[in-house]
């Protein structure tokens, strides 16, 4: 921190790193700069191409273009120990060490004190031990990794680094399953390493945590450098601008302004429906023709909302109504039979079954509603996709093609179509636009619209704020897996959402410690 | 209904003609055929019927792996069934001993469906326990001996013949047919398909895969302990130690070689069936050749590692390669 404004060399330097995966351009010329004995936050919302650089940078992945000197001189790892070698560690957040070996094994891995071939392990406990006790750690260094806390595998594996030499330490979401005292310990010891001139990388979601231990910030976006600021000089709603928000454009709702508040029908409600341990119990309404969307930060809620909403996860408490008659929403079964659809964030994992061609895909969840007894015949099947191909432009226009090797936005399409295809009365879209190229994006924000019109009900969650306003007739923000704040008609614009977000943070941070 | 035998199938045609080729070059007479007592014999009819036991089992397994899962235990439900339908077969009527030995097996494949898709264990070890218990239970019904019976009914179901066709024989094409009209008619094998290929994203577009997971063990079950009656029912007896003793790898080899893959998705029950007889195929060219019997072992392992070479990701991934640079467009 104190010379954190010098001219001083540094350590590490990253220049126009491009990487693109196929079609989808990852990173384009992204800067990152890490001076000796700084902690610098690296931030940016799921796919902004954090991973990415880390990986980049570490000789995961070939880059395409750009530099990387570390104590300017240029490096090229090619493999992670490469990068390792060269001083440059990086702990995941899973940490990927051996949970069935020893601490002191873990630590001495391929690098054992040998004797006459023979492992001396006398001596290894007795390093790995002493190695520990400078990271204030006084533990059984014999026992199994795995017996000990999350907390203290991270230190394992940060004690293995820095014991490697390492100059530069990348840690990626270290404290996401540590509790507030774990991440003290781990803030003591990254602060600790800091002042032996050690440069730390430091990823995380958690805001509160980035203001208390980092010297600088560098925010990426959609895999584009947004900036590089002293933490000092950038007040929080700033920062989340930053990382949310395209533009500083006051982008109101179009809808809001273009409808008259008609008096819509419910097609759904939710009363203090929610989950222990998963999303707060909420009150949701959503409306033939209306666009609901869903904002917040990762890790808010939003996809949790969604699911609880679709019954991909059961309330355990709270009460759902579709079209004023109770239900019970179980299963995704149960989702469907009343005429939900879902369009999951992880499309390949969760969404798109690749073997299958894009018929099969488009006729599943019908065909799954309608039951064994009652199959789609191949015609209607064949007229099927032919239709939703033709009305979503999907390409290339072939039914029999695996739905694989589509691009994103294109499986994306399919998935819309598999829930078109069941006439559904309510459809959730978690990112629909996460992920696709530019063209693709607009014709979906563009479907969502006309869907609307044709009097469905729409959920609709992006980190993307310009999108969430230009199609919402009301936002819900969430804030630490809580529904905070319900923006209607004029008042859904870019800087409210961003002040609903950023509220006092500190204090609700401070009565949970 | 060309789902049933897709173009991909080619490959398993050409090399059960290599096969035939060369079991006909080791044996003249291998094709041919006579009518004796209203059934027909041959060499050619001795594959299909010696093939059949695993055929059945196929059918079955093809739709487990399908969903991604595995089962072991086949060849102990044939055990189980073969040891129940000999204990009753001289006491009781053939619908008896059918509904007994086919409930057997039922009840086996829910055992195992109840493990995998209730409880969520690991398809391999949920079958193993029932592979290795089953044997067991199989001892305990013929207490130790080997069961033998008389009744002409059950006695048929193994040597008669039906319009000259023998009928086990008639029996696996019986449940080919049936088995593809169940499977292919409804919408059973879209549903598999989807399990198998993505699970999470088929629960997730309101597929039961619990209730597809527990439907393809219970089939299996079923085909399984058809296909211990008819091995009973063709030695006139059962030997529980012995009866489909390792055959729920052969009917595995013969999913594989029919080139289901064991990650589940898409499968084809005929193609299955041509990977049993294929395998059949083999086996009976190796008796005929005056080879001793050992080398009926060495040349299934070679063939299964040709099969498991053309599958692995590696090569598939070096055919990648290759197609890519051919064509122009990725």
């Amino acid at each position: 921190m104190e010379n954190g404004l010098d001219p001083a060399p540094f350590l590490l330097e990253v220049r126009g790193i491009s990487k693109s995966f196929g079609a989808v351009r990852a990173l384009q010329e992204v800067d990152f700069t890490l001076r000796a004995g700084e902690i610098h936050a690296l931030l940016g919302e799921n796919g902004a191409g954090k991973s990415t650089l880390i990986k980049v940078v570490t000789g995961v992945f070939p880059r395409d273009a750009g530099v990387v000197r570390l104590g300017g001189e240029e490096v090229e790892p090619r493999s992670a120990k490469a990068a390792l070698q060269a001083g440059i560690a990086t702990v995941y957040q899973e940490v990927n060490l051996l949970p069935n070996l020893s601490v002191a094994q873990n630590l001495f891995l391929d690098r054992q004190p040998m004797r006459f071939g023979i492992v001396r392990e006398g001596e290894m406990r007795r390093r790995a031990k002493a190695l520990l006790t400078e990271f204030g750690l006084d533990i059984d260094v014999a026992a199994p990794l795995g017996n000990y806390s999350v907390a203290i595998q991270h230190v394992t594996a940060i004690a293995r680094a820095v014991d490697l030499s390492a100059r530069v330490l990348i840690l990626d979401e270290p404290t996401a399953s540590l509790d507030r005292h774990e991440v003290e310990i781990l803030f003591g010891i990254m602060r600790q390493l800091a002042k032996r001139g050690i440069g730390i990388v430091f990823v995380s979601h958690f805001l509160d945590q980035v203001y208390e231990i980092s010297d600088r910030i560098t925010v990426l976006r959609n895999g584009r450098l947004v900036g590089e600021r002293e933490i000092a000089s950038l007040p929080r709603l700033e920062l989340i601008r930053m990382m949310l928000g395209r533009e500083l454009a006051e982008t109101t709702s179009a809808r809001a302004a273009a409808s008259e508040p008609r008096a819509r029908e419910v097609c759904a409600s939710f009363e203090n429906y929610g989950k222990a341990g998963y999303v707060a119990p909420f009150n949701l309404e959503l409306r033939h023709g209306e666009v609901v969307g869903l904002a917040g930060l990762l890790g808010s809620g939003r996809t949790e909302t969604a699911r609880l909403v679709f019954g991909a996860e059961r309330a355990d408490g709270g009460q759902a109504k579709v079209e004023g008659a109770s239900v019970r929403l179980q299963s995704p079964r149960d989702g469907v039979r009343h005429g939900f659809g879902y369009c999951p964030e992880e499309r390949k994992t969760d969404g798109i079954v690749a073997e299958l061609t894009v018929r099969e895909n488009i006729v599943l969840a019908l065909q799954a509603k309608r039951g064994l007894h009652r199959p789609l015949s191949r015609r209607e099947q064949d007229e099927l996709a032919s239709r939703y191909i033709k009305m979503l432009d999907i390409r290339p226009p072939d039914p029999e093609r695996p739905v694989g090797l589509l691009s994103g936005g294109n499986q994306q399409k399919v998935l819309l179509a598999r829930w078109l295809a069941t006439s559904p009365r309510l459809l959730v879209l978690d990112e629909p636009t996460r992920g696709i190229d530019v063209g693709a994006h607009a014709e979906i924000i563009r479907l969502i619209r006309e869907l609307c019109d044709d009097g469905l009900a729409l959920l609709v969650i992006s980190s993307e704020l310009d999108e969430i306003v230009t199609y919402s007739d009301r936002v819900v923000v969430l804030r630490d897996r809580a529904h905070v704040e319900e923006l209607a008609g004029e008042a859904i614009d870019v800087t409210n959402i961003l002040a609903a977000i950023a509220a006092d943070g500190a204090a609700m941070q401070e009565a949970r410690a | 209904m060309t789902a049933l035998l897709p173009r991909r199938g080619l490959a398993q045609i050409l090399a059960l003609i290599v096969i035939l080729a060369v079991d006909r070059v080791v044996s003249p007479q291998f094709f041919d055929l006579r009518l004796q007592d209203g059934r027909l014999f041959g060499s050619m009819i001795d594959v299909l019927n010696r093939g059949t036991p695993v055929a059945l089992l196929s059918l079955g397994m093809v739709l487990v792996i399908a969903t991604r899962g595995i089962d072991l235990s086949v060849g102990a439900v044939m055990a189980i069934c073969g040891a129940i339908a000999a204990s009753l077969a001289d006491s009781h009527g053939l619908p008896v001993v059918l509904a007994a030995a086919l409930g057997a097996g039922l009840v086996c494949g829910l055992w195992n469906g109840f493990l995998v898709a209730v409880l969520g264990m690991q398809p391999i070890v949920a079958t193993l326990i029932l592979m290795v218990a089953g044997r067991g239970i199989a001892q305990l019904i013929t207490e130790g001996r080997i069961v033998t019976f008389t009744s002409p009914d059950l006695v048929w179901l193994g040597n008669g013949a039906i319009l000259g066709v023998p009928v086990p024989v008639a029996i696996a094409l019986g449940m080919l047919i049936l088995t593809g009209a169940v499977v292919r008619g409804s919408a059973l094998g879209l549903l598999i398909e989807a399990t198998g290929g993505n699970a999470r994203a088929s629960e997730l577009a309101g597929v039961g895969t619990r209730a597809m997971i527990l439907a393809v063990y219970v089939w299996c079950g079923v085909c399984a302990a058809l296909a211990g009656v008819i091995a009973a029912a063709d030695i006139m007896g059962a030997d529980a130690n012995n009866s489909g003793l390792w055959l729920e790898l052969d009917a595995i080899l013969a999913v594989v070689i029919g080139g289901t893959s064991l990650f589940g998705g898409r499968f084809s029950l005929v193609l299955a069936v041509l990977g049993a007889l294929i395998i059949q195929t083999m086996n009976t060219g190796i008796l005929l050749s005056g080879y001793p019997p050992e080398f009926n072992l060495l040349v299934k392992a070679v063939v299964v590692l040709a099969v498991l070479l053309l599958q692995s990701p590696k090569l598939s991934g070096f055919a990648g390669i290759m197609a890519r640079l051919r064509r122009t467009k990725p």
